[in-house]
């Protein structure tokens, strides 16, 4: 039938399908009328599909800009990318400052290439505002004047699932087996988890680090098994977290399964009856006041589902963006920074209002431990979840949850 | 202790590999037939899976894996019958192309229709949990899984070597020509081929649905995997894809034992062990007038 090799075109064929999808260059014209920002979120991969929920927060909250006149008289172009990995990640925040003219950076999941746009942004001077990457790191020992950090950081996870876990003497005395996602963001959870377990009287008796491209679990499962522990933890990130889940539920294992970092985009995604335990999450659509609950009804009108907090936290962080260069009159990095180290107060949405700390540039807030609700209650497929008491409890200074100065080992050159 | 323990993991492969063979096997069968790398393979395992879900919903479970299959195999006829065809006798980069394109066109049309993010599934409840043999565990819901593979397995070894449309199959890969000259046309061959390849590709969607996350990208996951499979067992050969898709199972298993860092990448490195010893792949030689 053919007079080609076949093993020509199997290596042909092999090559095609590792090949990845690189996105499209932006093609926007030049407009000194106009303000450019850039906005990157991986929209392939493992973190894919709380990126597409991150992309249609920032669609909504750039629209209701412009909508009511933009800044400053000023329409919003937003450069909205798929990062896909570190390297594109910071190829592309390259391009978007040096030839597309973007005067400020917002966006990202994955801490390991929120970490390469941190190293674009100070090179060049801009501002990067990292919205969902949750690295201690990050705003630690690889801080910069220029990045600011939305997202609660992994040791406010741990304190928040941590202080429930408790409540409920699961971990005095308790034998843990951790489960890792195996890059920056897994390796510094795990050391919150660590320090967590170690002063609360908790032994780890097993950890597997596991890369990012596993799907099957269950040669893990029968390593859990082995070890026999009193309780499972995942501290694994995007939809890793779901495929682990509803393997776990496959095998029905009776030690329960905790996790220190989960996001509600990849909760919905696991099915009925898959999940259970304790998880911290920064926000849900659930929350009971006037302003989530108008965003929430907005959202779900415009796309048809309630936004996840990847979509909350794009949104607000472009609505606090604008609200800095209306006040300042600038898009000025130093008067930006200046703006936020003033330690200015935003209403985001939650019972109290957040501030980005100036000495590492967090942005500090509440946080929320969440349960799982028996089938019957739930209104619909994303009514899944019970809320618990924000952390730190009412009364107690927001920061007590955020690593202090001394844990967080941030020195930011002039 | 030990040793009870590593047996479980190999176990535990064998039944993964189970699960790859459903997906390679229909590959390498395509390609041996028609000539065609069949990058759009993925695709058909993705709609599968996305079908199965959306049936699950109204009829269940059980009539889902019944029906996703057929539904897909359908599609089948329609993609051999105007797209594949045309591509028989043509430069072969215009089919990997081809093919390409179609598994980016479905994807993105999974996108449109189902929505970017993952959708839910879970496995019924009666299949959930583990049984046990001795210290042994097994997850229940594999263990069909690997019923229904051999179950297939048998189904299609039985297929190519005891009727006569089998025969026809066979002969057409070794000798195109003669089968010509014999008056068999071998265009409805390929067609029912077609049909099978990719409703396996789907019966293995549908199986998976409830224990992996069913996303629009999943067909590009699966196909690489397929690819190190067919090219680890050698070309054209039905025992050297089996035995290659269970090796892989295994050989991750065992790599994730003793060292979990490596267990993603044991599966290349085992083909680039097998193509360093054997360049053919595992079984490969029976088609030399390929090479």
């Amino acid at each position: 039938m053919t007079r080609y090799s076949r093993r020509t075109l199997l290596k042909a064929g092999a090559a095609f399908a590792g090949a990845s999808v690189i996105g499209s260059p932006s093609t926007l014209s030049a407009q000194a009328t106009r303000i450019k920002i850039g906005h990157l979120v991986p929209l392939t991969g493992f973190l894919g599909a709380i990126g597409s929920y991150a992309q249609l927060g920032v669609k909504m909250a750039a629209e209701e800009i412009n909508a009511s006149g933009g800044i400053m008289g000023k329409q919003i172009d937003l450069m909205s990318e798929d990062s896909v990995n570190p390297a594109t990640a910071s190829t592309k925040a390259q391009r978007m400052i040096e030839q597309d003219g973007a005067v400020l950076l917002f966006g990202e999941i994955s801490s390991a290439s929120s970490l390469t746009i941190m190293q674009v942004a100070e090179r060049n001077k801009k501002v990067f505002f990292s919205t969902g990457a949750r690295s201690d790191a990050l705003r630690g020992k690889d801080c910069n004047r220029y990045s600011f950090h939305c997202d609660i950081p992994n040791t406010v996870m741990v304190n928040a699932v941590g202080t429930a876990l408790k409540q409920k003497g699961m971990v005095k005395g308790k034998k843990f087996v951790t489960l890792t996602a195996d890059y920056i963001f897994g390796h510094d959870l795990l050391k919150a988890a660590k320090a967590f377990f170690s002063a609360n009287d908790a032994t780890l008796i097993g950890d597997e680090l596991i890369a990012t491209d596993v799907t099957d679990f269950s040669p893990y499962l029968l390593k859990v098994r082995q070890a026999k522990p009193d309780v499972v933890c995942c501290n694994l990130a995007g939809n890793q977290v779901t495929n682990l889940v509803k393997q776990y539920a496959e095998f029905g294992f009776p030690y329960p399964l905790v996790g220190f970092n989960l996001n509600t985009g990849d909760a919905w995604a696991m099915g009925e009856g898959n999940l259970s335990g304790t998880w911290p999450t920064v926000w849900y659509h659930t929350l009971d006041n006037p302003a989530s609950k108008a965003f929430v009804e907005a959202f779900s009108k415009k796309y048809g589902k309630p936004p996840e907090n990847h979509a909350w936290i794009e949104y607000i962080t472009l609505k606090m963006i604008a609200q800095a260069i209306t006040e300042t009159k600038s898009t000025e990095s130093d008067a930006l920074v200046a703006y936020f180290e003033k330690q200015t107060q935003f209403d985001i949405m939650k019972a109290r209002k957040a501030y980005f700390r100036s000495w590492d540039h967090q942005l500090v807030q509440e946080a929320y431990p969440f349960t799982v609700k028996p089938k019957n209650e739930m209104k619909d497929k994303w009514d899944m979840l019970v809320l618990g008491e924000a952390v730190p409890a009412a009364g107690a200074e927001l920061e007590s949850i955020y690593p202090t100065k001394t844990q967080n080992p941030c020195n930011m050159k002039a | 202790m030990q040793f009870g323990f590593l047996l479980q993991q190999v176990v535990n492969g064998l039944v993964l590999g189970g699960y790859y063979l459903l997906i390679a096997l229909g590959l390498s069968l395509i390609f041996s037939v028609g000539g065609i790398v069949n990058l759009a393979h993925g695709a058909f395992y993705a709609l599968g899976a996305y079908i199965s879900v959306e049936i699950t919903k109204y009829l269940g479970f059980g009539s889902a894996v019944v029906l996703s299959p057929i539904a897909v195999a359908l599609l089948g006829i329609l993609f051999e019958r105007f797209i594949l065809r045309r591509f028989y006798d043509a430069d072969p980069i215009l089919s990997l192309l081809v093919t390409f394109a179609l598994a980016m066109v479905t994807e993105q049309a999974i996108r449109i229709t189902w929505g970017a993010p993952p959708i839910s599934a879970a496995i019924p409840q009666g299949l959930r949990g583990s049984v046990f043999l001795g210290d042994f565990l097994f997850s229940r819901y594999r263990l069909l899984i690997l019923a229904v593979v051999a179950a297939v397995l048998i189904g299609v070894w039985l297929l190519l070597h005891k009727t006569s449309f089998g025969r026809v199959v066979r002969a057409g890969i070794q000798r195109p020509d003669m089968v010509a000259a014999l008056g068999i046309r071998l265009q409805p061959y390929m067609t029912a081929i077609v049909m099978l390849g990719v409703g396996m590709a789907a019966l293995g969607g549908a199986f998976f649905a409830p224990i992996t996350i069913v996303h629009p990208a999943m067909g590009a996951e699966i196909i690489t995997v397929a690819f190190v499979v067919v090219v680890i067992g050698g070309l054209g050969s039905f025992w050297g894809v089996v035995i290659a898709a269970l090796l892989v199972g295994v050989v991750r298993g065992i790599t994730i034992h003793f060292a979990p860092a490596a267990g993603e990448a044991s599966i290349y490195v085992l083909m680039f062990l097998v193509l360093l010893v054997r360049p053919r792949g595992l079984l490969g030689e029976r088609i030399e007038k390929f090479e």
